[in-house]
């Protein structure tokens, strides 16, 4: 038998994760395909994949400025970062110092300086070396890995002759120091630009990166004596160079900063009390921050459309590729009462996540194999398509950056049934009740703040908001505080605290530091993101989720998904809205995720983490499955036990509560609740709940919270 | 295999036969156990469920530094459930030196 493999043969990305009508748009395309020819078109997106049991993917096309057919080119993918300084005056016999700390020595050569044909590098066995064009002098000893090292290095052109000396730090069991003295070929003049942690490609690009840390670098030649102090503009792209020549850099693909350096000894955990304990940079071969691809087309949405989820959808001769984007009402345009927030910071977060595909016992974790689809299989063909934050480094630290100036794999309706795909059952619903509503986004809501929520009545969530900048939680707490109705409409989220560097449009960074469920862990010391802000869970930093939604995270497992059953909170007056025309005492034993509406990740309603006493917990999930696990935040301990099958605190909690200023909030407290809205053609006790929560959400009908 | 890891009693076909029935969900604890030693590193030899088309899957291997799967296109499921238990079966043979057949 053969099995026809269809794998996307054109990707893209857009300058922007949200547009408004009559916006212009550019998008970059790249074809792997001879033929060099593409289709475009513009689709809104009403229903994704939602296997078996759901209604499958639905989208409408929309004529647009984009379709038709384009001719394309295959485009380089900027990839890897470094540092380079561009204008260097004429060099002659030169001294370079530098303070490096190897992450992955032997991977293949690692220059961590270069100055033209005069590279100084790890060479493929891990030892430092200085080479002018194929002729090395090497310290002739690895360097080990994780260690500082103070590596010098020393050439003249005019005769050649050369040295190499590596000094590890002092330690307990630090190495031996090395050293070489020999001749290169002369007459080599060094010249700029100068790369720190890579050197200049054959294409005008960068190439043999390095993985670590560099630190304290310094160049002396004649009367220039620089000496970049990489403690100084943590926040920034720049690199300073504090000696009279100012011979100041930048960098590219956002290498991480604030990170520990070859001072760093425990007594200070924030870059900020004192820069000289982090006055190192972090490189890596894979990070990206900016594609850098050619525009290929620049085009105007259409005046007149709907706000929702769009996609640009390329296709070539094979699979489609969706280029997804949220269309919102311009501001002071006319406004829905509803508005349904998407969840882009969290995509973001997913996107292009590599690690599933990777070996290891996934299934502990999860309760079923991984499962992928095409699409990804051709991002784990494309390395340069760069990380998620849940993926790790080739050198194994966590990844903490992601950008949107690359293509993205997870902004369309297809695929694993998560986030963006799985938002879409929320779009589908709407638009099968009938109500008006608009779409907006993370990122908008991070750009506009409270103003973006001040129009609508009552803001729905997505299925799961997982990351948020305090500048977002904000914004939502300022639209509670004026009697804004929030629907929080799946779980774990409002979870990680991320950031939007000001250095690198487009990027997030966050730091897993200290706790929480974690696809690994941030290193100690470092715990404070680049702007200065403690990373970590928002339940350690003041502002656990359960505050303003009532509920936050508590378990999770994939296997399948639970019901929920009412509890007697549910007959109280308050909530009497909440279950009108709902007789069942079991919601949502139904859906396209797994077969329930409690499952995925689960949240609970707890009044240690700040829970308002006046909410009402109306329902709870029961008789979850083993694959349940109580999250480690949770566990101080760890104990048996703590499963689903054998802990009956694992549930999810369905909550309500009114707000001060007439406002309220209603809860799920479950991922995969969203999947359950369409069951039986949206005739079931879930599409009943929301729609009677929605109707009176947008009621201007003030809230009353209920007399102690 | 572990020496202290537990062993797979190949005469547990009720278990085997309780796991087809329910891939998904609540399972007796016999059968978590048996699942948790298949789904060590060392056991669960990597495998991965690759959807080729709308509800068609495949399973395949996952490769080591970034690689993409490996896919095993000589079987094709309808459901994931049916990917499953065919992973399910290999790593009972792997375990067991046994194929494990039911009634
Ligand atoms: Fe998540």
């Amino acid at each position: 038998m053969t099995v026809e493999l269809k794998k996307p043969t054109v990707v893209g990305y857009v300058d922007r994760l949200y547009a408004y009508p009559g916006d212009e748009v550019t998008l970059r395309v790249s074809v792997c395909e001879p033929t060099k020819r593409y289709r475009a078109e513009l689709v809104r997106l009403v229903c994704g994949e939602t296997g078996p049991k759901g209604p499958g993917v639905k989208e409408e096309r929309v004529a647009s400025a984009v379709d038709g057919e384009h001719d394309g080119i295959e485009q380089r993918t900027s990839f890897g970062s470094h540092g380079i300084v561009d204008n260097l005056p004429a060099l002659g016999a030169v001294a370079i110092s530098v303070l490096a700390y190897p992450t992955l020595p032997g991977r293949g050569r690692q220059a961590l300086v270069a100055l033209g044909t005069l590279r100084l590098v790890l060479d493929e066995t891990g030892a430092p070396a200085l080479l002018v064009g194929d002729r090395a002098l090497s310290a002739g000893v690895a360097l080990r890995d994780q260690w500082w090292h103070r590596i010098e290095a020393r050439y003249d052109p005019a005769t050649g002759a050369a040295a190499i000396a590596a000094t590890p730090f002092a330690g307990l069991h630090a190495d031996r120091a090395q050293s070489a003295e020999g001749r290169l070929e002369a007459g080599a003049a060094p010249s700029g630009p100068l790369f720190f942690a890579a050197a200049p490609g054959p294409d005008g690009g960068a190439t043999e990166h390095f993985y670590g840390k560099l630190e304290a670098p310094r160049l002396v030649s004649g009367t220039v004596d620089a000496q970049w102090d990489f403690s100084r503009g943590i926040d920034t792209a720049r690199i300073e160079d504090v000696s009279p020549s100012r011979l100041h850099g930048r960098l590219v693909n956002a290498p991480k900063r604030a990170v520990t350096g070859s001072r760093w000894d425990g007594s200070v955990h924030h870059w900020k009390l004192d820069p000289s304990h982090y006055a190192a940079i972090h490189f890596h071969a894979d990070d990206l921050a900016d594609a850098e691809w050619k525009p290929s087309l620049r085009f105007k949405l259409p005046e007149r459309m709907k706000s929702g989820f769009y996609a640009i959808k390329l296709t070539g001769s094979s699979l489609p590729f969706h280029v997804g984007l949220i269309v919102s009402p311009r501001p002071g345009a006319r406004c829905a009462k509803l508005a349904v927030l998407a969840s882009t910071v969290t995509y973001l977060a997913y996107a292009n996540y590599r690690r599933r595909m990777s070996p290891g016992p996934f299934e502990l974790a999860m309760g079923t194999l991984p499962t992928v689809d095409l699409t990804d299989v051709f991002l784990a063909e494309h390395f340069e398509f760069g990380h998620s934050t849940y993926d790790v480094y080739r050198d194994g630290y966590g990844v903490g950056h992601s950008t949107f100036r690359r293509p993205l794999f997870n902004f369309r309706p297809t695929g694993r049934f998560w986030n963006f795909a799985m938002d879409l059952c929320i779009i589908d619903w709407l638009d099968q009740q009938g109500i008006d509503y608009d779409v907006i986004s993370d990122h908008e809501l991070q750009d506009r703040g409270a103003d973006l929520l001040s129009s609508y009545r009552a803001v729905m969530s997505a299925s799961h908001p997982e990351y948020y900048s305090s500048e977002m939680l904000q914004a939502v707490e300022g639209f509670l505080s004026r009697g804004g109705r929030f629907m929080y409409m799946g779980g774990n989220g409002f979870y990680w605290r991320v950031t939007f560097p000001p250095a690198w449009p487009g990027m997030i960074e966050l730091r897993r530091a200290e706790d929480g469920t974690r696809a690994w862990e941030e290193m100690p010391g470092q715990y404070n993101h680049a702007t200065g802000e403690l990373g970590g869970l928002w339940r350690r930093n003041g502002w656990p989720p359960n505050m303003l939604f009532g509920v936050g995270f508590y378990a999770q497992g994939f296997d399948n998904s639970s019901y929920y059953r009412r509890t007697a909170a549910s007959c109280d007056p308050r909530a009497a809205f909440l279950f009108a025309g709902i007789d069942d005492e079991i919601i949502g034993d139904f859906g396209a995720s797994g077969d329930g509406a409690a499952g995925l990740e689960i949240d609970i309603y707890d009044r240690r983490l700040g829970s308002p006493p006046h909410g009402l917990v109306v329902a709870s999930s029961e008789n979850h499955s083993n694959a349940f696990m109580l999250v480690n935040e949770e566990i101080l301990s760890n104990r048996q036990g703590q499963d689903g099958a054998q802990n009956p605190a694992i549930r999810a909690d369905m909550v309500f509560f009114e707000t001060p200023s007439g406002g309220a909030v209603f809860s799920t407290g479950s991922i995969a609740f969203v999947a359950s809205l369409a069951h039986d053609n949206y005739r079931n006790n879930v599409s009943r709940l929301i729609r009677n929560v929605v109707d009176r959400f947008i009621d201007p009908q003030p809230f009353a919270i209920p007399k102690p | 295999m572990l020496r202290n890891a537990p062993p797979i009693d190949p005469a547990r076909l009720d278990l085997a036969a309780e796991y087809r029935a329910k891939p998904f969900g609540r399972h007796s604890p016999d059968l978590q156990a048996l699942l948790n030693v298949m789904r060590r590193a060392e056991n669960c030899q990597d495998l991965i469920l690759v959807s080729i088309a709308p509800n068609r899957w495949v399973l395949g291997h996952r490769e080591p530094d970034g690689k993409p799967p490996t896919l095993f296109t000589d079987q094709v499921f309808d459901r994931l459930e049916d990917g499953e238990w065919e992973g399910f079966k290999r790593r009972w043979r792997a375990l067991t030196g046994q194929e494990l057949v039911l009634p």
